[in-house]
């Protein structure tokens, strides 16, 4: 047993903080979360020089062959910054689901054009009756000839407005909450059809409402097989839950930190605030949230990379229980020492409470997954 | 021991009831219920009607100044009332604040010249107690006063300052003099926000509204029939007005009104096919948070019909200051979790008046996260909680 990175992954590391330290201060970031299409494409070029798009990808399609290690190492230090660009749509979300579900020549056309950062894609699978059951797919895809006929509206799909093209689920039969009968098609972004509301979250990122008027697609577009779409969609959905968890523990890490910088600087009645022992042991809360919440996303990574199955869902579910709690414990926390400079825009610390706490409802909030893991 | 109103008091209640109906604006009653951000002319008009209406708009007010001159038990259930009629909640500063302070600490001349303004709403208060490197340690205020014959002379800067941009006048604490304890040199003043000296900028809170403010005070000269009380009697003045502020926070009435609001809204939300509410969990989580309310609204009664037999609130408000924002804010989470992924689009126009487009999710939703962020600051506000707990260590459990 070794549950310390290999030499690689420090040094990818090593260089993803320092590429951030040195070129995305906070400031940076809140100027492009604000303007344009809300990141800096010269800063995805630039990831895809360094290799963060080619991580998780097996090599024979220009990947590093990292697996779901290496998007621990990248997701972490994307949550210690911040970073806005759209790496969970495109890399976690379009590229595992394609590496998983798509054929040869899909991964050939694709993957490689996704790693060079001239491709990017975005996952539509949320509707708006959907809340966090993936089998409640209304959206439709009707055969018609040679080709199928896609209608039906996504929610919250993220980064949909860049994206060259849109993965969506779709229903090719059966009812709706049946397992069987939902497909994944590849559509064009500017497809005859497809119409698009794009807006900023909470949290900074960008996301799209997507609306599908009878968009015509060739067979072609399929991605995995008719009907046998869904073990691809959870598995890609645990893959990127396990993902944020590690951009979790980025968040909850800075959070950590920046609140006992400030306690120990912060003077109150003459001394500094950070002498009361009750705040002391929020901190030390925070900071066993932290490395349990280190652990479980480390034990996730290994379940998620080990393939399918009970443990997957059960160690992933419990990883995201934990990154649930991490909102209060750490994100109100944080902003509670703080005390009233904790809520203003100004300060950093608001904007990482931000995304933790947007995280939670993220592919699923803490009650769903205590409920999926309890019956897994 | 009984729980329930007297003949008199259920026809007062009638009464608050059949008033609201008639005369709260219905454009007003949209935007509280929409959680849009309110103007200051929604407050003065609203005020205004309320104040044309026997001084109602000042529950606690004696009638000599104006008031109804209510019981405590009269003015909880006008407040009950407009909790369910989604009334806005009037501004405190003059009202609920000052007045009191001026009617115990004032000249007759300062009570004739402020009194009647602030029944009116003729003039916008706001409070300059709190300070950049202040925070709950109020007392280490540095702004200064300086006598100069006739009139003070103020250098400092105050913060967190809540509808300072409205305001015309602003009641603050200023350090009046060093002593061995900081709190005796404390002054309670008036400034005019109008004079020489005053700037305020405004502080954009964690939602993206702008409802707070830094005001710098730069030689601002205040006439000395401005100060309230004694000099170095501030602090005193500050400790009876704060005990207003805490019990003013609790807000049961609304966050009936609120839960009220999540139970509509979970369902009309829709998850495996079912409600949102039918949904156990969830439904359990609802329940927690009334259980809460339910015992915070038994011991708001309590505290209440102490006062009734005459006794000033104590550590009571402080109790009533952290259970009322635990429950708020528990309510803030819970509405933001009912519209899950929902939550998550940032539609700043959709908090502001007149955003006609379609919503998107569920109507409302996009002002839910940015309300349970904005939330987080009734936990520090007021005297954090951590701050109240310490109070009630000394006071009641005397560590």
């Amino acid at each position: 047993m070794n549950l310390e990175f290999t030499e690689e992954m420090v040094m990818l590391q090593d260089s993803v903080n320092k590429f951030l330290q040195n070129e995305y201060d906070f400031e940076t970031r809140q100027g492009l979360s604000k303007t344009g299409v809300g990141y800096s494409e010269e800063n995805w070029q630039n990831f895809a020089d360094m290799g963060l798009l080619g991580i998780p990808f097996e090599e024979q399609y220009g990947g590093f062959g990292f697996g779901q290690t290496g998007l621990i190492v990248v997701m972490e230090a994307i949550g210690k910054g911040l970073v806005v660009e759209p790496y969970l749509a495109s890399v976690v979300l379009g590229g595992l689901l394609i590496q998983r579900a798509g054929n040869e020549e899909q991964k050939e056309a694709l993957l490689p054009e996704l790693i060079g950062g001239n491709l990017k894609l975005a996952f539509a699978y949320v509707e708006r009756q959907s809340r966090y059951n993936l089998t409640d797919v209304e959206f439709t895809a009707e055969k018609k000839g040679q080709k199928y006929c896609l209608s039906g509206s996504k929610s919250v799909v993220f980064n949909a407005e860049t994206a060259d093209k849109i993965i969506v689920s779709a229903r090719t039969s059966g009812d709706n909450f049946t397992e069987s009968g939902i497909s994944l098609f590849i559509v064009d972004k500017n497809a005859a059809g497809l119409s698009s509301r794009d807006y900023q979250t909470v949290d900074g990122l960008r996301a799209s409402e997507l609306t599908f008027d009878n968009v015509m697609v060739d067979m072609d577009a399929l991605v995995g097989d008719v009907d046998g779409a869904f073990s691809d969609i959870e598995y890609v959905i645990d893959a990127a839950s396990a993902a944020i968890c590690a951009e979790g523990v980025g968040v909850v890490t800075q959070l950590r930190e920046k609140t006992v910088e400030y306690l120990k600087t912060r003077k109150q009645f003459d001394q500094a605030i950070g002498n009361f022992q009750i705040l002391q042991h929020r901190c030390v809360d925070m900071f066993m949230t932290e490395e349990q919440m280190r652990s479980l996303t480390y034990l996730a990574a290994i379940k998620v990379a080990e393939g399918d199955g009970a443990e997957r869902t059960k160690s992933v579910s419990a990883a995201k229980v934990y990154l649930g709690d991490a909102r209060s414990i750490v994100g109100e926390q944080a902003a509670q020492l703080h005390g009233g400079i904790g809520v203003t825009d100004e300060l950093d610390v608001a904007h990482y409470v931000k995304r933790l706490t947007m995280m939670n409802a993220l592919f699923g909030d803490r009650d769903y997954h205590l409920q999926r893991f309890s019956q897994a | 021991m009984d729980l329930n109103y007297s003949p008199e008091e259920k026809a007062f209640q009638l009464e608050v009831r059949d008033f609201l109906k008639e005369n709260y604006p219905k454009d007003i009653q949209q935007k509280v219920a929409k959680g849009i951000a309110l103007k200051k002319d929604d407050y003065v008009r609203w005020q205004k009607i309320l104040a044309n209406k026997d001084g109602w708009v000042a529950p606690g007010w004696p009638a000599e100044y104006g008031g109804p001159g209510w019981t405590p038990v009269q003015k909880y259930i006008f407040d009950e009332e407009c909790g369910a009629a989604n009334c806005l909640r009037t501004v405190a500063f003059g009202l609920v604040m000052l007045a009191p302070v001026l009617m115990k600490f004032g000249t007759v001349e300062q009570r004739e010249k402020y009194l009647g303004d602030i029944l009116n709403s003729d003039v916008w208060w706001c409070q300059g107690y709190s300070e950049p490197n202040a925070g709950s340690d109020l007392a280490s205020l540095q702004t200064k006063a300086e006598r100069n014959g006739d009139h003070y002379i103020v250098n400092g800067s105050k913060t967190w300052t809540t509808h300072g941009h409205y305001a015309d006048m602003m009641f603050t604490l200023v350090r009046t003099s060093q002593e061995d304890r900081k709190q005796k040199g404390i002054s309670f003043l008036l400034i005019d926000m109008t004079s020489p000296g005053v700037t305020t900028t405004p502080i954009i809170t964690v939602d993206g509204m702008h409802v707070v403010n830094q005001i710098f005070l730069e030689d601002v000269k205040v006439p000395v029939e401005n100060l309230v009380g004694q000099e170095g009697e501030g602090w005193s003045i500050a400790k009876s007005l704060l005990m207003h502020e805490r019990t003013y926070i609790a807000q049961v009435p609304r966050s009936k009104k609120q839960i009220v609001r999540l139970k509509e809204l979970a369902s009309k939300e829709r998850y495996n096919g079912k409600p949102l509410i039918e949904d156990a969990n969830f439904k359990a989580k609802i329940s927690a948070v009334e259980i809460e309310l339910m015992a915070l609204e038994m011991t708001n009664m309590r505290v209440l019909s102490k006062l009734s037999s005459g006794d000033a609130p104590g550590a009571e408000s402080s109790l009533l200051k952290v259970k009322g924002t635990e429950v708020q804010q528990a309510i803030t989470a819970l509405l933001m979790e009912a519209v899950g992924y929902f939550g998550m689009p940032y539609v700043k126009e959709s908090m502001t008046e007149g955003w006609q487009e379609a919503p998107i999710g569920p109507e409302e939703a996009s002002v839910l996260a940015p309300h349970y962020l904005d939330w987080r600051k009734s936990s520090i506000y007021g005297g954090s909680n951590e701050i109240q707990k310490n109070i009630m260590a000394k006071a009641v459990l005397g560590f």
